[in-house]
């Protein structure tokens, strides 16, 4: 009994996959539950391990090939009636017979009673612009859809179209002798989801950034003073980034705004905080989602952080962990950043930028001071919320972290 | 890299319109003719050479037997040769003219059979039998269909004909059988009729020219039997003895029942048209043909094999040209990703006697088989002020409308013009128009086509000249 092996499901949304490497040949023996092939989605890459124990009988897609959900990627034969040292690689058999027609042939005389069918030309039209006969109104007898309605309903569509959407650019023409010197590698799945996504952000939103900076002294004493005593404790280091999280899921609630989003004419408020924290990796940037941040513990979100960097980078993150975050901070400190401003993770209405700490000479009592500070910097969405909150937000985030008790506290 | 965008096999209607409107969106474009000349049977041996003679001919009818009622005395005589050679120089313009709009749009001719290889591989066997492998991105095959042959009747084109022969008989027959009361018979028993031969249509079925309104059907025979056509329906034709002088055809009731023996000069067999699939390497190429012979193709024209299409006479569908040049622009345009699309519900017929039969849409009979309320509106020529003074009255028009929405879904005439007239009942329809909207439409006068009007009129029961 030979078993498929097909595109399993990818999560919301996710309806096809490129085909990654394949681990196994055709005739390899394979254990049921081991991995196979992998497959690149938009967010993450997935394994597909063997729906049975057998000899992997057939590949039916080969790599950078498209699949939808559910397609067959290959089967797996019966291990015990094709011996391992006996499987024969199967290749596709040319056709030798008729094929089948992939669309049985239509009826072509059927009598259609339609009550007004658009014009000939407006039928053609109408199809290539990709419009419904319903979409468009006809201005004909009785209301026909003629060609110049279907122009013009195109038209609109082209226009909003456009604006969605902007056809890019041609590259400009590069001198010969540069050409050589060039490489053109195709964007991954990932880049092209991400450029695609970052570029609908900035044509949707209304985004600006605000600024602040913060003091790092306190959460730099707390953490040097405590470090070994929580490592010890929980196995993870005390970083900075679980302060931030607290602070920022509880600026989030005093300013609910931050973490709406706008849902045709609504805005929803989310009483809840997943907090999506941007992680850096050799494909690309992913943003696994922190769930409920407001009520975990440090030890928690430190841990949960580092984990997530380590499956990040290794591709090995779920499409739960991927999606339903509701803010999202991105630490570009970490590279050395000295100001940015972050690009909103859609629809989500802020983001968070955390940059580098440096000693700075600031002014307390009257006295210059050498301080540990950093910039921080908040995008948000104009169109829900308001300069006065996002200033707000950000100020309580500053104020929690320049006295860390108050996350504690909560106040 | 392919050296062709488009490779057509056959530059009959389909194929040579296929080419030309694939070149007008920018393709490079060949296609393989094995005839000397383009525009395959229809301008060659059908349409174009049958009107060429059915033109003549009615003009020698009408010198002898209608200019004297119009006041003008002549005695015509027949130059036969002449006339071959008036058809000839008519066809001669028609497939130069086509040679010439293939090489305006820079279309390249390969002048041999084609035989698909494969998905992009076309192989050229020159009339000097070599040989040449074409690629190219996409294959239509267009190429067309040919005489279906009676088995036991072996076509010589001396005395037993096929439609071809019947275009170029070197004399007048005396006697002409006609197997087959289809278009090609009628009309080629017209032309001969009319030059002197006594003929007799044979068909095997109790109606002539199936597929017409049966009313319609009724009304050609009668006139055609008035011009002097003898029929012999519900017959069928169990041999062909051309031992002797004359040929002796051996009858048959098709009900079954005893046979008679019908002696003439010339039998002309006119039974039908097969796809002409043959060397195109279809079975070996993997391209499915259907229980008839026809490639089997899906609503694109696509058969199983990517990047193969077919149109036209190989294809399902009525035989005629102007619905393989449809298929062949619908076939351009898709290839140049546009939606390219063929309404089969539109395609005009028409049989050019005289008078014309023209029809479009459902026929009656569909109409009471599919179950569908009509409404019916006819008006005769005999009514109309143009047909009286141009003695033209024989035949009406007749409208099948839906009874509920008034769409028109047939339209049928036979009248002298018919077939030009019935290109107002295409457009309407192609736009789903009403009876009522034809009735509204202004029709000039004195025009054939205020017949059309009324009998639209006629579908509300208020036609003004009746």
């Amino acid at each position: 009994m030979a078993t498929e092996i097909r595109v399993p499901s990818l999560g919301e949304s996710v309806v096809e996959a490129t085909v990654g490497q394949w681990f196994k040949q055709a005739g390899d023996a394979v254990a049921a539950d081991e991995p196979l092939v992998e497959l690149e989605t938009d967010k993450v890459t997935v394994e597909v391990p063997a729906p049975a124990s057998g000899v992997l009988a057939e590949i039916a897609v080969k790599q950078g090939d498209t699949v939808a959900v559910g397609a067959v990627l290959g089967t797996i034969g019966d291990g015990a009636a094709m011996p391992e040292a006996a499987a024969p690689v199967r290749t596709p058999a040319p056709p030798t017979g008729p094929k089948k027609l992939e669309r049985e042939p239509s009826p072509r005389h059927e009598i259609g009673m339609e009550e007004m069918p658009p014009s000939p030309a407006a039928r053609k039209l109408l199809v290539e612009s990709d419009l419904g006969a319903g979409e468009v109104t006809g201005s004909g007898r009785r209301g026909q859809v003629l060609k110049d309605d279907v122009t013009k309903a195109a038209e609109a569509l082209r226009t909003r179209e456009r604006k969605e959407k902007a056809p890019p650019p041609a590259r400009a023409p590069i001198a010969s002798g540069d050409a050589a010197r060039e490489e053109r590698v195709r964007m991954s799945r990932l880049r092209q989801t991400i450029a695609k996504r970052l570029k609908e952000a900035q044509d949707t939103a209304a985004m600006l950034t605000t600024f602040n900076d913060v003091d790092m002294s306190a959460v730099m004493r707390l953490r040097s003073e405590h470090r070994d005593a929580f490592e010890k404790r929980h196995g993870v280091k005390l970083g900075f980034m679980g302060f931030f999280v607290k602070a920022a899921a509880q600026a989030l609630k005093d300013v609910p705004a931050v973490n709406a989003e706008i849902d045709g004419e609504d805005i929803v408020y989310k009483n809840y905080y997943h907090i999506g924290i941007a992680v850096g990796t050799e494909r690309g940037l992913v943003v696994p989602v922190l769930r409920d941040a407001d009520r975990k513990s440090l030890a928690e979100i430190e841990s949960a952080i580092a984990d997530f960097g380590v499956r990040a980078r290794s591709g090995k993150l779920s499409l739960e962990e991927l999606q339903g975050g509701t803010f999202t901070i991105s630490n570009g400190g970490i590279y050395g950043s000295l100001l940015s401003t972050p690009i909103l993770n859609a629809p989500q209405s802020g983001i968070l930028g955390m940059h580098r700490i440096e000693e700075r000479a600031v002014v307390r009592d009257g006295a210059i001071v050498a301080r540990p500070m950093m910039y921080l910097a908040l995008s948000y969405d104009h169109r829900l919320v308001d300069g006065r909150e996002a200033v707000t937000f950000l100020v309580h985030v500053k104020e929690a972290l320049e006295d860390p008790k108050r996350l504690a506290v909560d106040f | 890299m392919a050296q062709y965008d488009l490779i057509v096999i056959g530059t009959g209607p389909g194929g040579y319109v296929c080419a030309i409107r694939a070149a007008q969106l920018g393709m490079k474009v060949g296609v393989v003719e094995k005839r000397a000349t383009h525009g395959g049977t229809c301008l060659n041996v059908g349409c174009i050479p049958s009107k060429a003679l059915l033109h003549a001919s009615e003009r020698y009818a009408e010198a002898e037997h209608g200019f004297a009622a119009m006041g003008i005395k002549v005695a015509p005589v027949l130059d036969l040769a002449a006339m071959l050679a008036f058809k000839d120089a008519g066809v001669k313009g028609n497939v130069d003219g086509v040679a010439y709009l293939l090489k305006k749009h820079k279309i390249d001719h390969f002048h041999g059979t084609g035989r698909v290889l494969g998905a992009g591989k076309v192989e050229v066997t020159f009339i000097n039998g070599e040989k040449q492998v074409v690629e190219t991105k996409a294959i239509v095959i267009a190429t067309g269909s040919e005489v279906m042959s009676l088995p036991g009747i072996a076509i010589d084109e001396k005395r037993i004909l096929s439609s071809t022969g019947a275009l170029s008989l070197a004399e007048v027959p005396k006697r002409m059988v006609v197997i087959g009361a289809g278009y090609i018979g009628l009309e080629l028993g017209s032309v001969w009729s009319r030059l002197g031969a006594q003929v007799t249509v044979i068909e095997m079925l109790d109606r002539v020219a199936p597929g017409l309104d049966g009313e319609v059907a009724k009304q050609l025979q009668r006139t055609l039997a008035k011009q002097g056509i003898a029929f012999r329906l519900g017959t069928k034709v169990a041999g062909v003895d051309s031992t002797g002088k004359s040929l002796e055809l051996t009858l048959e009731p098709a009900k079954g029942g005893a046979a008679e023996t019908l002696e003439c000069d010339v039998v002309l067999v006119a039974v039908g048209r097969v796809p002409n699939t043959q060397g195109l390497g279809l079975a070996e190429a993997g391209i499915a043909t259907d229980n008839r012979g026809r490639i089997a193709v899906d609503d694109k024209f696509a058969t199983g094999l990517p990047g193969i299409y077919a149109i036209g006479d190989v294809i399902e569908g009525p035989m005629l040209a102007h619905k393989a040049e449809e298929e062949g622009v619908a076939v351009a345009e898709s290839l140049a990703g546009q939606a390219g699309h063929v309404d089969y519900r539109t395609i005009p017929s028409v049989v050019y006697t005289a008078p014309e039969v023209a029809s479009v849409g459902k026929t009656e009979e569909e109409l009471k088989a599919a179950g569908v309320a009509y409404k019916v509106g006819k008006f005769p020529f005999t009514a109309n002020g143009r047909a009286k003074v141009n003695r033209t009255t024989e035949g009406f028009v007749k409208i099948l409308a839906d009874a509920t929405t008034d769409r028109v879904l047939g339209v049928h005439i036979i009248g002298a013009d018919a077939g030009t007239m019935i290109a107002e009942a295409v457009t309407l329809m192609a736009f789903g128009g009403s009876a009522e909207d034809l009735a509204r439409i202004c029709h000039a006068h004195p025009t054939l086509n205020e017949a059309v009007k009324e009998a639209a009129l006629a579908v509300d029961k208020r036609p003004i000249h009746m």
